[in-house]
């Protein structure tokens, strides 16, 4: 019924890490191994991981940042891969990404007009300063924000110029790689209704990537579990969170620590015990090396 | 710690211009000046032979007083601030105009052709800048132009590397990563991103290059492979009034206070210059 | 200055942690202003703040660890003991470790890159001689065995072999377990820990703080628990102190603030930070603006700038109801009237 906005096709990504040692070299690290999945188009898609899970891989694949080792990625039924840079940039058109850190994501040397416009420098000047109003409107901030500097905005604020750079091609895909983790929890709701706001209103496909469940949960109808570069669960939102299937998705769920369930008298004790006790894992050794960064 | 760390853009935007900085400009103030005003008006020829007597020490008529050839020493030094200020830009130019589009190239162009141009960079880095002069010099005569030419080409390296390794740097930063998404193609990425955000480590070199070339003329000078004479030039005053320092010891002091300020300058202006031009220590309004 | 106008009820026995009117300043800007708390033995309690609000300054001026230009003024002692703000530089190597221990947010940067993890154990419990005093007989073998000892506590797998990895060897969990097995080591009166799981894994989370809570309950010592988290706040401590803009606007216990918020912000911040409360698709309830930078709150209440019941009074700094153990300072408190009900229950 609904067009795949994005599918990816027994997807694997091996990174190869610089050698340390004369003798041997370093073992390569899977980052993500044989993921298969689709994004119906007008979804709003949830990737929950954590750190090493692959989730900022596969993030970096459907913007076309990063090759598959093998596989293919298809946005919009176009395949990403063996494509010029010159073909790229024209797909990339209808896909932006809003990233986690509001701080770095900016370009500290640039006026926000500049950085909004940006993704369509290639407008005519008056097309330009005519949208920038739109979205600086559209995103909540006032029309002279255009003239200023990043850093005279705080870190909500600057999500709002991201969000606002981001929509400026007219997208049809957003990306957004853990938008609220670097926020104040005051600000965090105002930048995640506005996410809401925008996606309904420009009727846009969203992948969301977040290690925060509740985050994914508020935002997302559906969600992929990533663990270790596997695709370990994929359904419906509610469906995950009320009856997780997968040994990891039952840790998962159960670790968080809620409010509700805190007042209710659940200690840390507590939850350390029911998080351990969803979802014994014996691949997953919690005290392993760090061998599973990015 | 977010709130220190407000708490230092703020107390530092409060300060405006560093002291250290206004020094510097200062000091560099004094030499450009001094450079300017040769160009109209020094108390004496500077190449004049017996203006006063030889060896005076200072007095009304001969400010600084007079060398072993009876020469004004203020005059020279006025116009030899001219050697010094051409010597800094010719060299720094030539550094800046190879060494940063070479390194930018090398950080943003396919692996090998990185790896290929920091190599080169080495073998060049490894070799003695004054030696690459005396070369110069002995090929195509002893001038200031050969020397800075040298001095210029042995200082390509350390920006080419500075400009490479800021290059690296930015081009991981997620706003690097926007600018891709945002269909922006390597050279505007370069000149709108790259650029503007490894300038203020480039200004430092520039002016930590500036006085190494000023003092690397007045060693060559004092070699005898810098600036010929008659051309006054603080390097060979320095030569000169070393050959009767036992005599007149104050005739030393002149040019070295003169290379030491014009030096000293430079640096301290570049580093206030980096803090000035940096947007994210403006004041948050 | 005066957030805690009468203390009639507070026990005055020795609270392992007592502090008065505790300020910090930088030149002309206020950071923190009238901070009161005593802290029980093995009591935890929790310092809820976001950026801004002044919790990590708090904790470096407990410490006595406030960056150059920046000063406090007060009172902070522990058990009765001296005044730590005017502590000389040498005494304080003689109250950080047994005293007061802290757990960091990144350690990363906590822990010398350069050093094996072992042996940074061992030089915390050498500094104040507690691995040798413990085990009997003198000497670094003492302290080794001591170390194994804490990291097992910290329930690492093979601590020896942790032991003998540098930190960049190690998971952030991992670094976090050591972080903490140095600060436990010389069994502190006071665990200070500041946002010590944020940026870890929820699966992690759960365990470090399990590690935390049981760490300072064996040694009887008391727990100030920083983090911007509430769910981890009720999770880990009995009362909380709510900071914004460098004043504690509300506190009391857990259960009592967070079901019934009388300040303002602290309803704000529940409502807005309490993701699945709201389980339809209606927007979320939002506190409007941003947090202001250090130094620019406003005067009078610090939150009226984002307050939608702020008045002309709030021109004027709210005056502190209730006890110091639970109360408020807010001119338009939510729910007046059940103001020290619910939370009487010792």
């Amino acid at each position: 019924m609904t067009a795949a906005a994005v599918e990816l096709v027994d997807v694997t990504r091996i990174y190869h890490r610089p050698r340390t040692s004369v003798r041997t070299a370093a073992a390569p690290v899977v980052a993500l191994d044989r993921v298969s999945l689709t994004i119906a188009a007008g979804s709003r898609f949830g990737i929950v991981g954590e750190s090493g899970s692959g989730k900022t891989t596969l993030l970096r694949l459907l913007a076309g940042l990063d090759q598959p080792t093998s596989g293919n990625v298809r946005v919009a039924g176009h395949d990403l891969a063996g494509r010029s840079a010159r073909r790229l940039r024209e797909l990339r058109q209808d896909l932006q990404m809003v990233f986690q850190d509001p701080y770095g994501s900016l370009d500290p040397r640039m006026r926000v007009r500049n950085l909004i416009t940006e993704p369509i420098w290639d407008a005519p000047s008056t097309e330009r300063a005519a949208r920038l109003r739109e979205l600086l409107d559209a995103v909540g901030l006032g029309p002279e924000s255009g003239d200023r500097y990043p850093h005279q905005f705080s870190g909500g604020q600057r999500q709002r110029i991201c969000i606002a750079r981001a929509l400026a091609p007219r997208p049809k895909l957003l990306l957004a790689d853990e938008p609220v983790s670097a926020l104040d929890v005051s600000v965090r709701a105002q930048v995640l209704n506005l996410l809401a706001d925008v996606v309904q209103a420009n009727g846009l496909t969203l992948v969301l990537v977040s290690h925060d469940l509740s985050v994914v949960r508020r935002v997302c109808d559906t969600v992929a579990v990533l663990h270790h570069g596997e695709l370990v669960e994929l359904g419906p939102v509610e469906q995950i969170y009320d009856a997780p299937q997968h040994p990891y998705t039952r840790r998962l769920v159960a670790a968080v620590p809620t409010l509700a369930g805190a007042l209710a008298g659940i200690d840390a004790q507590q939850l350390a015990a029911t998080a351990a006790s969803a979802g014994a894992d014996p691949t997953d050794d919690p005290a392993e090396r760090r061998d599973w960064e990015g | 710690m977010s709130a220190s760390a407000a708490l230092t853009r703020r107390t530092r935007s409060r300060r405006g211009w560093d002291p250290a900085a206004l020094v510097g400009a200062v000091l560099v103030s004094i030499v450009v000046v001094a450079a300017l005003v040769s160009f109209v008006w020094t108390p004496y020829d500077p190449t004049l032979v017996g203006a006063g007597p030889r060896l005076a020490g200072p007095d009304t008529s001969h400010l600084l007083g007079t060398d072993r050839l009876g020469r004004d020493v203020f005059s020279q030094l006025l116009v030899g601030a001219r050697t010094t200020v051409f010597v800094g830009v010719v060299a720094v130019g030539i550094a800046a105009a190879v060494g940063v589009p070479l390194g930018m190239v090398a950080g943003m162009g396919p692996r090998w052709l990185g790896q290929s141009v920091l190599r080169f960079n080495d073998v060049l880095l490894a070799f003695p800048a004054l030696l690459l002069a005396v070369m110069f010099g002995a090929v195509y005569g002893a001038s200031t132009l050969t020397a800075m030419i040298a001095i210029g080409i042995a200082t390509v390296p350390s920006f080419a590397r500075l400009t490479w390794s800021g290059t690296r740097q930015v081009l991981t930063t997620d706003y690097a990563m926007a600018a891709r998404l945002a269909g922006r193609g390597p050279l505007s990425i370069a000149l709108r991103h790259v650029l503007p955000n490894v300038s203020g480590l480039l200004l430092v070199q520039a002016s930590v290059g500036f006085a190494i070339a000023v003092l690397a003329e007045a060693g060559l000078s004092y070699l005898g492979f810098g600036t010929a004479p008659p051309t006054p030039s603080w390097g060979r005053m320095l030569q000169e009034a070393a050959e009767v320092a036992s005599v007149a010891p104050l005739l030393s002091v002149w040019p070295a206070a003169a290379i030491a300020v014009a030096v000293l300058g430079f640096n301290l202006l570049g580093d206030g210059l980096r803090d000035r031009f940096d947007p994210r220590l403006e004041r948050r309004s | 200055m005066t957030a805690a106008a009468s203390t009639p009820a507070a026990p005055v026995v020795s609270a392992a942690l007592r502090i008065r009117g505790l300020r910090v300043t930088a030149g002309p800007l206020e950071l923190i202003s009238g901070v009161d708390l005593d802290l029980a033995p093995g009591e935890r309690v929790g310092l809820i703040g976001e950026s801004g609000s002044g919790k990590t300054l708090t904790a470096l001026a407990l410490l006595g660890l406030l960056p150059e230009g920046v000063h406090s003024q007060g009172e902070v002692r522990l058990h009765g003991g001296a005044n730590l703000i005017d502590l000389p530089e040498r005494a304080w190597a003689q109250v950080r470790g047994p005293g007061l221990a802290m757990v960091f947010q990144e350690p990363m940067s906590a822990l010398n890159p350069t050093m094996r993890v072992g042996r940074q154990v061992e030089e915390a419990l050498l500094l104040h001689d507690s691995g040798t005093r413990r085990v009997g007989d003198g000497g670094r073998a003492a302290a080794q065995s001591r170390t194994l000892e804490l990291l097992s506590d910290v329930r690492l797998p093979d601590p020896a072999e942790i032991a003998r990895a540098y930190p960049h060897q190690l998971s952030g969990g991992q670094r976090q377990r050591v972080m903490l097995a140095i600060a436990l080591a010389n069994d502190p009166q006071v665990l200070l820990c500041d946002e010590p799981t944020t940026g870890l894994d929820v699966t992690v989370q759960a365990q470090l703080l399990d590690l935390i809570v049981s760490g300072a309950a064996q040694r009887g010592s008391s727990l100030l628990f920083i983090t911007h988290d509430l769910a981890v706040l009720a999770t880990v401590c009995s009362r909380v102190l709510v900071m914004y803009g460098g004043r504690v606007v509300e506190t009391g216990p857990v259960s009592a603030v967070l079901r019934t918020p009388h300040h303002r912000y602290t309803a704000g911040l529940l409502d807005s930070s309490d993701l699945d409360r709201f389980r339809d698709r209606a927007r979320l309830p939002t506190i409007p603006g941003s947090v202001p930078a250090a130094g620019e709150f406003p005067d009078g209440c610090v939150f009226r700038t984002r307050c939608a019941a702020a008045t002309e009074a709030c021109h004027t700094e709210p005056p502190w109801t209730g006890t110091q153990q639970h109360g408020y300072a807010c001119w338009h408190p939510l729910d007046p009237a059940g103001s020290g009900d619910e939370g009487s229950t010792p």
